[in-house]
């Protein structure tokens, strides 16, 4: 009986959230209640393979390569339904567009090439400082090695040329933000 | 009245009949703009997915020189997108301490800094609430009586943040419609998504949205926004949407530039891309009424 009031020896459990950037996005999920409100607003939610409300649950869980398995948070178009209506006040579009930045970074291929839209787009946008419709296009279809690809613009394209929408674009901010750029890359480097 | 303007990328390209029609209509009705001097891209929906950090730096750029070139002036935003991401950067420092001086460090590189003045103004809310529809009916000469148009007020400008519209139930563009002698279409699409940025990754799916406005639509002569985005996506896919008859998606300035009497050079309809044969009649058929 001795024994019972001899302090145990205890060893702290290693921290559960040592991925920083999985635990960011848990943190803005923590209070979800599973209610559905989300997935039942999501005006996208019938092409995805996980619904936003399981998806939440399973982050929760630490299921990260599942989740960065699953096309669900590509499926975003930030319509901020969700946000509006979540009773828990969830930041859940921005949780959205941290999963994208999730799968960029540690994602397979296929997130990889699915992030280079944006990652194109924010290209020119460092390059000219005001975003230039026509080259970003041209580089993401560059980058996206699809030879059908520009085709599906085609017909688009050919309207806006007879409109003359078709130009290159303004280039008087030209280089304007690679300051502001450099700084945020080093900013986020140091954190 | 007088704003700080921050037109935005498309307004200066594939959106420039925005750009013009927000420029003339804003002249006529005695509210003055200036150009916010050196602005650039706010990010648009593409910055989060890409960093969390320029998603704020970006737009408190532009606030920063806004207060600095322009003090004690809204920002008015004719792009929901750019309205949006501006806005975010006060409400997201409100709520979070640190960020402030985050953004501070990062506009440092360019020897700026934003003190978090500035009030942030779509379009739509400056027509609606500080224009108001007496006014905008003050300038009518060439009356819409028998036009009926569709609001489409589409995501950003309505979400997350419920300023000055229900984002449910949004309303506020028919007090202006109505103003101009037209009919508002009743429907419950006006704040339903039109796919964004899906039209370029997952065209498949945004095409199902886009079909489900257009088909809402139909009985009404004409859609009116108040995005370049929503405008591209709703005019330039109606056949790959599959949807037989074609609908015009005019700007909501356009609209108003062309009960006020503007000229073709100040409306800019010609750089619409589905401008229809069945808007025109109905077009010529008011200016004929009214005559």
């Amino acid at each position: 009986m001795k024994n019972m009031h001899t302090p145990i020896a205890f060893t702290p459990a290693p921290l559960v959230f040592q991925d920083e950037a999985l635990a960011e996005i848990q943190s803005m999920v923590r209070a979800c209640m599973q209610c559905g409100t989300c997935t039942a607003s999501c005006p996208n939610s019938f092409a995805m393979d996980l619904a936003p409300r399981q998806m939440w649950r399973m982050l929760l869980f630490g299921l990260k390569q599942e989740v960065l398995e699953s096309r669900t948070f590509w499926l975003c178009s930030s319509c901020y339904s969700c946000t509006l209506r979540c009773p828990r006040g969830l930041p859940l579009t921005a949780a959205m567009a941290a999963l994208k930045r999730l799968a960029a970074a540690e994602g397979d291929a296929v997130n990889r090439k699915k992030a280079l839209f944006y990652q194109e787009f924010m290209q020119n946008v460092e390059q000219n400082g005001r975003i230039q419709e026509m080259g970003f296009m041209c580089h993401y279809f560059l980058a996206m090695h699809d030879p059908l690809l520009p085709l599906e613009y085609g017909p688009l394209g050919l309207k806006l040329l007879a409109k003359g929408k078709l130009h290159l674009g303004d280039s008087t901010q030209r280089g304007r933000l690679g300051p502001l750029f450099a700084k945020v890359r080093s900013m986020e480097e140091a954190s | 009245m007088k704003y700080a303007y921050y037109p935005g990328c498309s307004l200066g390209t594939s959106a420039e009949e925005y750009d013009v029609s927000t420029r003339e209509v804003l002249k006529r009705l005695g509210v003055e703009l200036s150009e916010i001097p050196d602005w650039t891209c706010c990010g648009a929906s593409a910055v989060e997915p890409v960093s969390r950090l320029l998603t704020l730096a970006l737009p408190a750029r532009n606030l920063a020189l806004t207060e600095r070139e322009c003090p004690g002036l809204d920002m008015l935003v004719p792009c929901s997108a750019c309205y949006l991401n501006h806005l975010r950067v006060g409400r997201e420092c409100a709520t979070d301490r640190a960020l402030p001086g985050r953004i501070n460090e990062a506009l440092g590189a360019e020897g700026l800094s934003y003190a978090g003045k500035v009030r942030v103004r779509h379009l739509l809310d400056v027509l609606a609430s500080d224009v108001g529809p007496k006014a905008v009916a003050a300038q009518v000469s060439h009356s819409l009586e028998g036009l009926s148009v569709a609001p489409y007020y589409g995501c950003q400008a309505l979400r997350p943040f419920a300023l000055f519209d229900d984002p449910e139930h949004p309303r506020s563009m028919e007090p202006l419609i109505s103003a101009l002698g037209a009919t508002v279409f009743g429907w419950d699409m006006g704040g339903r998504c039109c796919g964004a940025s899906l039209m370029a990754t997952r065209r498949d799916v945004a095409l199902v949205s886009v079909a489900a406005i257009l088909d809402a639509a139909a009985g009404a002569d004409v859609i009116v926004t108040v995005c370049p985005m929503c405008q591209m996506n709703l005019e330039a896919y109606q056949s790959q949407a599959h949807h037989a008859d074609t609908i015009s998606v005019l700007y909501l300035p356009q609209l108003l530039g062309l009960a006020f009497g503007l000229s073709d050079e100040q409306t800019l309809l010609d750089k619409n891309l589905a401008m229809t044969d069945a808007l025109k009649g109905k077009l010529r058929a008011c200016e004929a009424a009214s005559a």
